[in-house]
């Protein structure tokens, strides 16, 4: 685990679709508030409001570029992604192992395994 | 050790694929035979399917909804496009949050492989956007049992 993405922030952060929207479009490039304001039909302040928590979390960061504040996956955010990837994998491979059950299930009564 | 894996393609496809012990026909019904699929397509723990409608032909009707036995539901409404038994199912889905989200197309393969069946689930989003979306909500779940995971190790 990496300390310097809190997890629990981090999650909390990541509970939200609009958070996770706006990681997903960092994760293709930096971006300011103005521009993340249209893709997500939102006002500045609703999206600086989003993005604060982002950054407290330690999943984006800021770069100063004369009067902009691009915002930008930090580096921790990606592993974040990396993690959050992982759990829906987690999740799918619950479902297959159960399938798996469900098969042996369904060919353990006939131990010759009938061909079809 | 994962037998699983789940990777993004381009910008509006997640591909999935999977190995499975059981032969073709039977992974194929499996995903086709509403009775199977309320067995396994729960998603994570405490979850069923109350409501299984899967019309296995070709302009049939698909909806799949579940329940935590909470209060908490959720379900998906589709239609099959094409069915080559026991090799490829071809369908549209979309999730209900409750508000319909984009569509999902979603071709899924099985190959015999050795003994058994290699699956290929390749899904594709109208756009990066959505993929996103459907990838972050598909984890909802998961993220739910993180949570309490955590909060033993804390």
């Amino acid at each position: 685990m990496h300390t310097s993405v809190n997890l629990d922030a981090a999650f909390t952060a990541l509970a939200d679709p609009t958070r996770r929207a706006i990681l997903a479009r960092l994760a293709k490039g930096e971006a300011t508030v103005a521009q993340l304001t249209t893709p997500f039909d939102m006002s500045q302040p609703a999206i600086s409001q989003h993005l604060k928590i982002l950054e407290d979390a330690r999943l984006i960061d800021r770069r100063v570029d004369g009067t902009k504040r691009p915002r930008r996956l930090a580096s921790g955010g990606i592993e974040a992604m990396d993690q959050w990837l992982a759990i829906l994998r987690k999740a799918l491979e619950k479902n297959y192992d159960r399938l798996d059950e469900v098969l042996a299930a369904a060919h353990q009564p006939k131990k010759r395994g009938e061909k079809r | 050790m994962s037998k699983l894996t789940l990777k993004t393609e381009g910008d509006t496809h997640v591909v999935v694929t999977r190995h499975f012990a059981a032969p073709p026909e039977a992974v194929y019904r499996a995903h086709t035979d509403p009775a199977l699929i309320q067995t396994w397509l729960l998603g994570p723990d405490g979850w069923t399917m109350p409501v299984c409608i899967n019309e296995g032909k070709p302009g049939g009707k698909i909806r799949y909804e579940w329940s935590n036995g909470k209060g908490a539901k959720f379900h998906i409404t589709g239609e099959i496009l094409e069915l080559k038994p026991y090799s490829k199912i071809v369908h549209v889905e979309r999730m209900h949050l409750p508000a319909p989200m984009p569509d999902s197309h979603i071709e899924t393969r099985f190959e015999a492989d050795g003994a058994g069946t290699l699956m290929t689930m390749r899904m594709t989003l109208p756009d990066a956007k959505t993929r996103a979306a459907m990838l972050a909500t598909g984890m909802e779940g998961g993220m739910e049992m993180s949570y309490v995971r955590l909060e033993g190790i804390l």
